[in-house]
């Protein structure tokens, strides 16, 4: 591991700016780290060839006096939910076998044109469905950090793979899907930065679909400022995705560090659960404080309809999800298994293809919008979504922003919750009601539970409003001051 | 119009809805920029959003909206300013995505009326249920390998209007009266080339019947993608009988959806109500609500052309044509363009006769469609346009218009080259009278014995005489004269 390896974004680009290093090198070191850490299994293609390449590019492209802005010649990680032009792409399942796009995602391909460079597609929940990245056809991510007695501990999920990637210093960042918490939650449990913009931000041309009205791309750093600067490079009007926002896209780093004096935070009295560790109860009265004691104002606020947004989510995301997964049929591209007509064509292939999680949700979805129970279940959660929402928009009306907790717990051993996929869900039981109502959102890291394992502090702001959520999660990097890494990325 | 079906039990009357697929004209497809020309090879106006490549996403084809909006004020009806795309979910291999993108709840169109002209020259109103958009599907080839079904995704994504009738039509020839009319209204409008043989439109033929003087609605079937008028007459005849027969020995209509079996000329049973799919619409979360305002429908409305019905109505009341004429003119736009181009500065009743009758029976005969023909709108003015100033008569007119279809010269030049001007010389017509009464006593004899019928004979000798070119109207005078 060299000093390169735990650059930021922005120290990075400064190195290769004065001249300090060239982008061959610090890609050379991510590839070499990428090498070290076969174990963890963070990645389902490595494109060390891609990445050097690219990096030669950005070194060309500088030593002629151009560069392509703050992420030219930066090696990141790719979540293998963007389709990549020439580069298999998996979505961690395996009825997408041999499949190779003909076309870039719309944010790999404005990360590509900004000249960042892509060191391999990172393993992930089968189809970004699941909170542990257990549930991947390329087995589970290992998290760089060690439980007790030095056991294995899940990642979080769904972008295990990149939350892994980038708290190993394998990639000095790396690109997530976020649904129900997929970003943020990874994220709190490895200890880095994980940030869902809001939904219309980036675009989802060109991701593989899990919950359309719910997905959202987003970076995954290792500060607050790389992931201001990493959005702001992701982000963007597509007209090639009807839901993405016609606005423009800010300097999320321009007043990233204006503090957050007289700023207004909203403490929702609902965000606890039954049989959370005292510590996690600590920490957010911890965060609390550091805000305060920067000049921000805590209140206390009521989202009355938060506990509706899991069951809520659960039947919204999987309706959405067994529509567009029904694509996947076999016959034009992927997995085929034959059969003897089409319908045994379709049933070996999806039995097969899918594994049990995406199967459970498809079969829930489906049922959710049969006829007969398509009000009864998916039309009352749409209305609980509205409320949801209206929840928030009320709160807004007297706070700038909103402080919770990310996840009820810091990262468990891979093995456990696969029985209970209740116990699992509820994993995002803190970060769903912000995905329902399309929000802004960020995982800091902010401090560690008794077995020294990291947990998260998550913000969430107004529709749009990134700028006010980074400039409040930089205030709360700077008093947490969370550096604890780990072990083997010391 | 009766048609009523003489049971075993008592008489029955059919109930007739037709939900007609109309394909939108438009180059690209509802959600995608590839093309939609008919006949191209297979699997090469496909792009990746048709083939459902992973990631993809649907966006609305703004023209494609616009024509549907178009179409609904020709129909008459209420445009919807806020509309919804469904997904319509179900597998099969030629449907790339797993679902149909299909407007369902909150269709953009709503209650509208189409006006049937009927033989006896009356008009009956059939009520429109609704019109919504939603996407086609590929095509499945069953017939090119031993072993495999291949898969054609040209059609996939096509943009279409289902238009859906109310259950108005009582009789085969209404429905297709009201097919034939919703495919003149499309093709004035440009929103639909209403071309059956292409598969631009295509009709599921509902039918019911019912005791006649009962109102009530019985059990239905549902006859998927009849494509072409005659079959969708032969479905109601077929199922209204075999329904009949069905009450007449005790036992019930079936709800199930029927395939037309053209070289029998029967339905049968498709898909029964328990294997009925279970569709799961709901809203595509992929695609915004379609979003109009009163401005833009104003401005849709503006672009409209005049409509058969209109024109019609303009016909018979400033032109003076029958209802009759009008109504045979107006089906066509091309043919009612043709016809007020050749009837200008003419008499428009003499332009009518020639447009159904000379023309209409020569482009038969030829097989060509009229704006093909050889004979154009200007040429047949021309041809008008002697007749009225003498310089021909009515007869020779037929001769030359005949060569003119064959050899595309204009009236003018055929009348020049071959001397064909009418003689209204009265001293050459003279002459000729003279020598006919001199060469025939006996029939002079006749006439003068009170035969006055035998003008007519006088005529036809004075115009063979003359090769025809006499003026009739002077032979007639001069033959009276000379006879009295």
């Amino acid at each position: 591991m060299s000093a390169l390896n735990d650059l930021t974004i922005g120290a990075a680009a400064k190195g290769l700016e004065d001249g300090d290093f060239s982008s061959q090198e610090l890609t050379a070191a991510h590839i070499e780290a990428m090498n070290a850490a076969q174990d963890l299994n963070a990645f389902i293609t490595e494109t060390p060839d891609i990445a050097l390449s690219r990096a030669k590019d950005s070194d060309a492209r500088r030593a002629g006096g151009t560069t392509t802005g703050p992420m030219d010649g930066i090696p990141i990680a790719v979540k293998d939910l963007f389709c990549t032009e020439g580069v298999l792409t998996t979505a961690g399942s395996h009825i997408l076998d041999g499949f190779t796009p003909s076309y870039e995602s719309t944010v790999t391909q404005n990360l590509r044109k900004a000249g960042a460079v892509m060191l391999g597609k990172t393993n992930l929940d089968e189809f970004a469905m699941g909170s542990a990245n257990v549930t991947s056809y390329y087995e589970p991510v290992k998290s760089p950090w060690k439980g007790k007695g030095g056991k294995d501990l899940v990642p979080g999920g769904s972008s295990g793979g990149s939350a892994a990637a980038v708290a190993a210093r394998i990639a000095l960042a790396a690109t997530g899907t976020d649904t129900g918490g997929s970003i943020r939650q990874p994220a709190s449990f490895t200890g880095i930065v994980g940030m869902k913009p809001t939904y219309g931000r980036c675009s989802r041309w060109g991701i593989v679909a899990f919950a359309s009205s719910l997905d959202q791309a987003g970076p995954l750093t290792r500060t607050v400022e790389d992931a201001a600067i990493m959005l702001g490079v992701m982000a963007g009007h597509d007209a090639k995705d009807s839901t993405s926002a016609p606005i423009d896209v800010p300097d999320f780093t321009a007043d990233l560090k204006g503090g957050v004096r007289g700023l207004k935070v909203g403490i929702p009295n609902e965000y606890t659960l039954d049989g959370m560790p005292a510590e996690i109860d600590a920490l957010w009265n911890q965060g609390r404080n550091w805000l305060e004691s920067q000049g921000a104002e805590c209140v206390e606020v009521s989202l009355p309809h938060t506990k509706y947004a899991l069951p809520a989510y659960y039947i919204v995301a999987p309706a959405e999800a067994s529509s567009n997964l029904a694509r996947y049929d076999g016959v034009r591209y992927g997995l085929r298994v034959d059969g003897d007509s089409l319908d045994e064509m379709y049933e070996a292939t999806r039995g097969e293809g899918f594994g049990e999680e995406v199967r459970r949700r498809v079969l829930i979805g489906t049922y959710v919008l049969s006829a007969g129970y398509y009000d009864a279940y998916y039309i009352k959660a749409q209305r609980v979504r509205t409320l949801i929402a209206d929840d928030f928009r009320k709160a807004f009306e007297d706070v700038d922003v909103l402080l919770t907790p990310t996840a009820p717990s810091a990262a468990f051993a891979i093995g456990e919750k696969m029985d209970d996929p209740v116990a699992m869900y509820l994993n995002d039981v803190f970060t769903v009601p912000a995905s329902m109502a399309g929000l802004p959102a960020i995982s800091v890291p902010a401090g560690l539970d008794k077995d020294g394992l990291p947990l998260g502090l998550h913000l969430i702001a107004k529709p749009f409003d990134e700028e006010t959520l980074f400039r409040t999660a930089h205030a709360l990097e700077e008093a947490a001051g969370f550096d604890a890494r780990p072990r083997g990325a010391s | 119009m009766n048609y009523i079906i003489e049971g075993e039990t008592g008489d029955w009357e059919v109930v007739i809805g037709l939900e007609v697929h109309a394909q939108i004209t438009s180059q690209a497809k509802l959600f995608s920029g590839a093309a939609t020309a008919f006949g191209a090879g297979p699997n090469t106006q496909v792009s990746l959003v048709d083939a459902a490549m992973p990631g993809m996403l649907p966006v609305i084809n703004e023209f494609c909206v616009r024509q549907a909006v178009k179409t609904g004020l020709g129909l008459k009806a209420q445009i919807n300013k806020h509309s919804v795309f469904e997904r319509k979910n179900y597998f099969y291999a030629d449907l790339p995505q797993g679902y149909q993108i299909s407007q369902y709840a909150e269709p953009i169109v709503g209650e509208g009326t189409v006006v049937l002209d009927m033989p006896d020259g009356s008009t009956r109103e059939i009520g429109i249920e609704r019109l919504h958009m939603e996407q086609d599907a590929g095509k499945s080839l069953h017939d090119q390998d031993p072993t495999r079904s291949l898969i054609d995704l040209n059609r996939s994504g096509v943009a279409l209007m289902e238009i859906v009738s109310k259950p108005d039509l009582r009789t085969p020839e209404e429905a297709g009266l009201y097919v034939r009319k919703l495919r003149s209204i499309l093709r004035y409008l440009e929103t639909c080339d209403g071309n059956m043989e292409e598969g631009s439109m295509r009709a599921d033929v509902n039918v019911s019947v019912r005791p006649v003087g009962s109102d009530e609605l019985r059990t239905r079937t549902e006859t998927k993608n009849v494509n072409s008028v005659r079959f969708i007459m032969q479905v109601i005849e077929h199922e209204a009988a075999r329904q009949v027969d069905a009450y007449d020995e005790g036992q019930e209509v079936v709800q199930e959806t029927r395939q037309f079996d053209a070289a029998q000329g029967e339905t049968r049973t498709m898909r029964s109500k328990e294997f009925a799919h279970d569709y799961r619409y709901f809203p595509d979360p992929d695609l915004l609500a379609v979003e109009l305002t009163d401005d833009e429908i104003a401005d849709f409305s503006k672009s409209l052309p005049e409509l058969p019905d209109d024109k019609k109505q303009r016909f018979i009341n400033d032109l003076g044509l029958t209802a009759y004429d009008a109504g045979v003119l107006v089906v066509d736009k091309e043919t009612a363009e043709y016809f007020e181009i050749a009837a200008r500065d003419h008499d428009v009743k003499t332009a009518a006769n020639w447009v159904t009758g000379n023309l209409f029976g020569a482009l038969n005969k030829a097989g060509l469609a009229i704006t093909d023909s050889p004979v154009s709108a200007q040429a047949l003015g021309e041809l008008l346009g002697l007749m009225a100033d003498d310089t021909i008569s009515g007869r020779i007119a037929k001769d030359v218009f005949e060569e003119m279809f064959e050899t595309g010269k204009s009236a003018k030049e055929i009348v020049k080259d071959k001397g064909l001007e009418q003689i209204t010389d009265i001293g050459e017509i003279e002459d000729a009278v003279e020598a006919v009464i001199a060469g025939n006593p006996d029939q002079v004899a006749d006439f003068r014995g009170g035969n006055e019928k035998a003008i007519g004979w006088f005529v036809g000798q004075v115009m063979k005489a003359t090769g025809g070119k006499a003026n009739p109207k002077l032979v007639n005078e001069l033959l009276r004269k000379k006879l009295a």
